[in-house]
Order: structure tokens, then sequence, then C-alpha cells
């Protein structure tokens, strides 16, 4: 997993795909660009033009000088560096739009806000989110979309035609199912899915904000960013109130059906598309999804329940179950007030949400968290352990799981789906400590963590442009680590500490 | 002997709502939910977003800078509301009086206010952006640039 230790002959190639991802950065600020000028946003459109522009200059020279590496052969820390390295310089150039536009209080807020979105987490420190430009709030959902399906891997296919390290890559990503033989056919079919889905989504919740008494213009542009950060399971929203904002029922019903899907694996996707519908009841991550769903539902409808917070099914369901599913899935939609968490909605509903954020939705999805494909694998495999002893000896106990394909469970896959779980507790742990250090309560400070090492975006109140820079640079790198599944940034750590004690 | 008994009909019904309104902000809103449940409160913002129209009602949310609030308002009361804030304008400010529910059982468990009057304070008005001129200028020689360095791209293969 680690760098080849010929390191400085394999920093160029690595310089070379950052600079094809940043190119690919750079051409998509095209998109609000144009929405920007639509609709007669000129501060913002030239604010793209100058972002662009840049991000174009600096992903253009680091291609233009190592051009000669271009195909050269990548390794797997190679190839992971790459991505987790491209994240990184990502948020640094996708913040410039953020800063200049005067929305943020300072670059690390833009930075915040940009890692926030690729992640697919949702939470925000954008000011005076009411009246957004329809460019930013473009850019917004855009990012979120595009990190959501993968980004280093959508602009290393559509730029490249294809490299050698580009598995490696979109291993790094923290998706490891082949759909296809081909990773570059394997990461166009994931973009195919999420463009069907897009237009599907998007005329559904257009014409639901038509119905709900926006404007054909308004819905549509509403119906759009929602849908993407739906699908993405990303959580933000173009109003401060979030879904609150449209007080529709209908708009609920709606993104839950698009977030819950967005949140399904991707092979599962296209085993359906292809025609394998009964992966749809067999596969172990939906029911593995299914009874999580329904012990944490009930322990939230518990805790609201006997705390009387909300009156009759009808509102149980919009405001307990709504918050739960968007945790769970690790969207981050949120039907209520930030702080009404905190005030009304007690430790025992508190403490479901928590476990939903942290579990998290479907491996190689746009979700995040420990993922429901682990929780079986490691509940399969502690049932095995069980039977082991109770059984005779002599007794080979095999255990088998579904997911596409019948699965043998071996210790490998066990300990594995283990480590990755612990150091997700492990970064959980070190972000409830960092709130505390910070002088917030435990709750606030676990819920918050919580949120952020699930990618999830729900928030108890806590994160807000006014907390400190540390603790903003701590949930900066929980969100990344978090996405990328840990092993591209610690192959990133191994490799700059690899550079440092050479010098 | 009428307009003594209609004098009080206003004073029984209508006086309360106006005058032992409380005026409230939206973080109050929240972080005394539980105390202003039920309650006639007084809250002043800026219409923002959408006028979303429902038949005889129409939902508007109000900002104070804090928090948006949800207001749910006969229709025919908000005639005289024009403009919601947006990136290009700033919305109409109102003052609402009206009925606070911490957990609307009406509206799914919505935090809002049911309006029982509105009162425009003053129209929205539109709000300038200005280009820099500077980043006009950078804009486009880091353009020319990245044409350069394309050129040279190309060429090369």
């Amino acid at each position: 997993m680690l760098p080849n230790r010929n390191h400085e002959s394999h920093a160029k190639p690595i310089l070379y795909f950052i600079g094809v991802v940043v190119v690919g950065l750079g051409s998509l600020m095209g998109i609000p660009l144009i929405v920007a000028a639509l609709y007669g946003e000129w501060k913002i459109a030239v604010d793209f033009a100058l972002s662009a522009s840049a991000t174009l200059l600096l992903g253009g020279l680091l291609m233009m000088a190592f051009r000669a590496y271009r195909k050269q052969r990548l390794g797997w820390g190679e190839g992971m560096t790459v991505t987790a390295a491209a994240w990184f310089v990502g948020m640094l150039v996708c913040a410039i739009p953020y800063s200049l536009s005067g929305c943020y209080n300072s670059y690390l807020d833009s930075c915040f806000d940009v890692m926030s979105g690729f992640t697919t987490t949702g939470l925000t420190l954008v000011q005076d989110m009411d009246h957004l430009s329809n460019g930013i709030n473009m850019w917004r959902h855009l990012l979120t979309f595009v990190g959501g399906q993968g980004m280093v891997v959508l602009v290393l296919t559509v730029l490249t035609r294809g490299v050698s390290g580009a598995y490696k890559m979109y291993v790094g990503e923290g998706k490891d199912e082949r759909l296809m033989p081909n990773v570059v056919h394997t990461a166009r079919s994931i973009w195919q899915i999420s463009l069907i889905y897009l237009g599907l989504g998007t005329l559904c919740l257009w014409i639901a904000g038509m119905a709900e008494g926006l404007s054909a213009d308004r819905a549509f542009l509403h119906g759009l960013w929602i849908f993407m950060s739906a699908w993405s399971t990303g959580g933000f929203a173009p109003m401060s109130q979030n879904i609150l904002y449209y007080h529709s029922a209908l708009y609920e019903i709606i993104t839950i059906v698009f977030f819950v899907i967005g949140s399904f694996n991707f092979a599962l996707h296209h085993a359906v598309l292809t025609g394998h519908k009964r992966e749809l009841i067999k596969n172990v991550e939906i029911i593995s999804f299914t009874v999580t769903v329904t012990v944490l539902t009930l322990l939230v409808t518990l805790g609201l329940m006997r705390d009387n917070v909300y009156p009759g099914a009808v509102a149980m369901f919009r405001k307990g179950f709504y918050q739960l599913i968007s945790g769970h899935t690790t969207t981050g939609f949120m039907s209520i007030y930030a702080r009404q968490f905190y005030l009304e909605w007690g430790d025992v509903a508190l403490f479901a949400m928590i476990l939903a954020m942290l579990i998290g939705g479907s491996a190689c999805s746009t979700a995040g968290g420990f993922k429901g494909l682990r929780m079986a694998v490691i509940f399969t495999a502690f049932r095995r352990d069980v039977s082991r002893v109770a059984l005779p000896e002599a007794t080979v106990s095999v255990r088998k799981y579904h997911h596409i394909r019948d699965v043998v469970l071996d210790d490998g896959v066990a300990r594995s789906a283990l480590l990755i779980v612990i150091a997700y507790i492990f970064t959980f742990t070190l972000g409830t400590l960092a709130g505390m250090l910070c002088g917030y309560p435990f709750g606030m400070s676990a819920f918050e963590a919580a949120s952020v090492t699930g990618n999830v975006g729900l928030s108890i109140g806590l994160t807000s442009a006014a907390i400190p820079w540390a603790l903003k640079a701590v949930y900066v790198v929980i969100m990344w680590l978090a996405r990328l599944e840990f092993m591209s940034i610690l192959a990133l750590a191994a490799y700059v500490a690899m550079k440092v004690k050479k010098k | 002997m009428k307009k003594v008994a209609i004098g009080l009909l206003f004073m029984i019904f209508l006086l309360p709502a106006c005058a032992f309104a409380q005026t409230v902000t939206s973080t109050d809103l929240i972080d005394r939910a539980k105390e202003l449940d039920g309650q006639t409160v007084t809250f002043t913002g800026e219409v923002i977003g959408d006028i979303m129209r429902r038949g005889d009602y129409t939902w508007l949310n109000v900002s104070d800078g804090s928090n948006a609030i949800g207001v749910w308002a006969p229709t025919e009361m908000i005639g005289d509301i024009q403009a919601a804030g947006r990136y290009a304008e700033h919305g109409d400010k109102v003052s609402l009086t009206g009925v606070f529910n911490r957990a609307c059982r009406e509206h799914g468990g919505d935090l809002d206010i049911h309006a029982t009057q509105v009162e425009l304070l003053a129209a929205g008005y539109a709000t300038e952006h200005a280009i820099e001129p500077g980043r006009v200028v950078l804009a486009v020689v880091l353009t020319l640039a990245d044409l350069g360095i394309l050129a040279r791209l190309l060429s090369r293969k």
C-alpha cells in the first residue's frame, strides 16, 4: 500500500495526474459561470471566470511540466496518493469562487464548505445563505454531486481516456466494486446511473415545487439542487432552513425516496438495472439497512414519545423518521432547526441518531459511515465464531453472505471490515474530544463528531462560522479521512513522511 | 348599547392578540419553544426566498437575520407583500402577529407561526453587486495564459 521507495521518479506522474484533476475542476467551474450569466449575476460570473482561469492555469502548468510521465504505471501507493492529494488540492482551488464571492468569513471557511461538499457531508459555514446567488448555489450542489460519484475517476476517465492507475485511484475514493471488467467503463456506468436519476429526480422535484407554490424557474433550480444533494447523500440545500423551507410533505417524501436509493451500492443499482431484481431482496446490505433502520426508528420513536416531543403520527414521521433516515443514509437533510435536536429531542433519540450516522449507507455508494456491508460482515463473522464455540471441534463452520453473488466469509474480509470500523470509531472519538477541548458539551460534541465522521451533515447547532479555527481544521481532516476511508490519506501521509525523511 | 357591545367584543377577542402579544426573535422561538408554544407572538423580519401560495393560505419564510421562521397566513392577508429576499433584492420587511406552534399538529410538526395579522413595514429593494474591474482584467490575462498552455499541450501531441 505504501508508495514506491523510488519516490523522486513517482512524484512526477502524481503531479501530472493532480494537474489533470485540477484542469477538470477548472472546467467544471464553467457550469456555475453559465448559470450566473443566465441570471444576470455578473459579479459572480466574473468571480467564476477568474477562478476557472486561475485553476486551469495551475492544472495546465502541472500537466505541461510533467507530461512526459503521463504513461508511467502507478502502483497502489501512487494511485491512492493521487486521489488523496487531488482532493486536497481540489479543495484549495474550488474554494476560490467561494472566497471571491464574499459569502465566507475566511479562506478556511471556504475550504471547509468545499470539503463538506466533496465528501457529501453537507455542513456549511456560509454567511447569509438566503441571499446566495444562483451561481454560488449551483457550485455548492455541483461539488457535492461530483464528489459523491467520484471526482478523480470522472476527471481521469473523461480527460485521459483511461490510465493504468485508474483502478487504484477509484479504490482510493472509497469505492472498490467493479461493475464492469474495466474501471473506465465502471466509472462511466456509475455516471450513467446517476445521470438517469438526475433527470428523473429533478423532474419529480420540479413538479412538486410548482405544486407547492414555487415559480417554474425557481422550482426547477431548487429541484435540480435538492436532487443533486439527495442523490449524493449530501445535505446541502439552497435555503438556510434546509428542507423545512418548503413546508411540504410531498417534497420530504420525494427526497426520502431519492436519498435512500442514492445510499445504495452502485453494484446493486447495476444488478437491478440489468435485470437482477431479486438482488433487492437478497442483498446483505439491504437486509442490514432494513434491520438497522427498523431498530433505530423504534428507538427514536420511543425517545420522542417518552419526552412527548411531537403530536401525532404524522409529525412523528415528518420529524422523527425524516431526521433518522436522513442521518442513516448520511444525507443530512433537516426538517427541524439544528438546536431543536439539543433542546427537545432527549438522550435516547440522540443516541439513536448518533448510531445511525455512524453506521451510514452502503459501500460503493455516495454514502458515508461504517457502511452496511461491513456491519453485515462483522455480524456474520460474529455468528460464525459463536457457532464454532458451540459446535464440536471437528465441525467446519462456513458462513456465506449474499452481495451480488454468494460470498464465503473469510477471516481476511472480516478483519479488514473490523479494522475500518475501528478506524471510524477512533476518528469519531477524536472528533468528540476536539469538540470538548473547544468548550462544547459532550452530547453536542459527540453528535457533531458523528455527523462529520459519517459524512452526514446533520447539526445539533455546534457547527457555525463562530467555532474556533482549530475545530474547523479538525473537521475538514475528519471529513476527508472518512470519505476516502483512511487508506488514501495514510498513503499520502506515508509519502510525505518519506519525502521529509529523505531531506 | 350596540356600540358598547361591539367595543367589548373587540377588547375581549382582538385586543389580546395584538396588545398582549410578546415581541420575540427567532432565537427566542427556537430556544424558548416550549415556553412560547401556543402563545400569541409578534415577530419582525424580512420575507425571504419565495411566497408559496397554497390556495386560501400562503407560506412565507421570514428571517430576522439569525434564523428564518415559517409563517402560515391567509392569502388575502399578505396582498401587500410583493418582494421576497434573494441575491438581487432585499425582501419586504414585515411585522406579523400570530399563534406560535413549537410542533404544529396541522403542519406535520413544523415550528411555525399562524399569522392573524401581517403588516408591511418597508418595501423590498434591489441590491447592488458591483463588478470589480481588476478581477475582469486578471481573468482576461489568465485566460490568455490558459490558451497559450493549451496551444502548447496540443502542439506537443
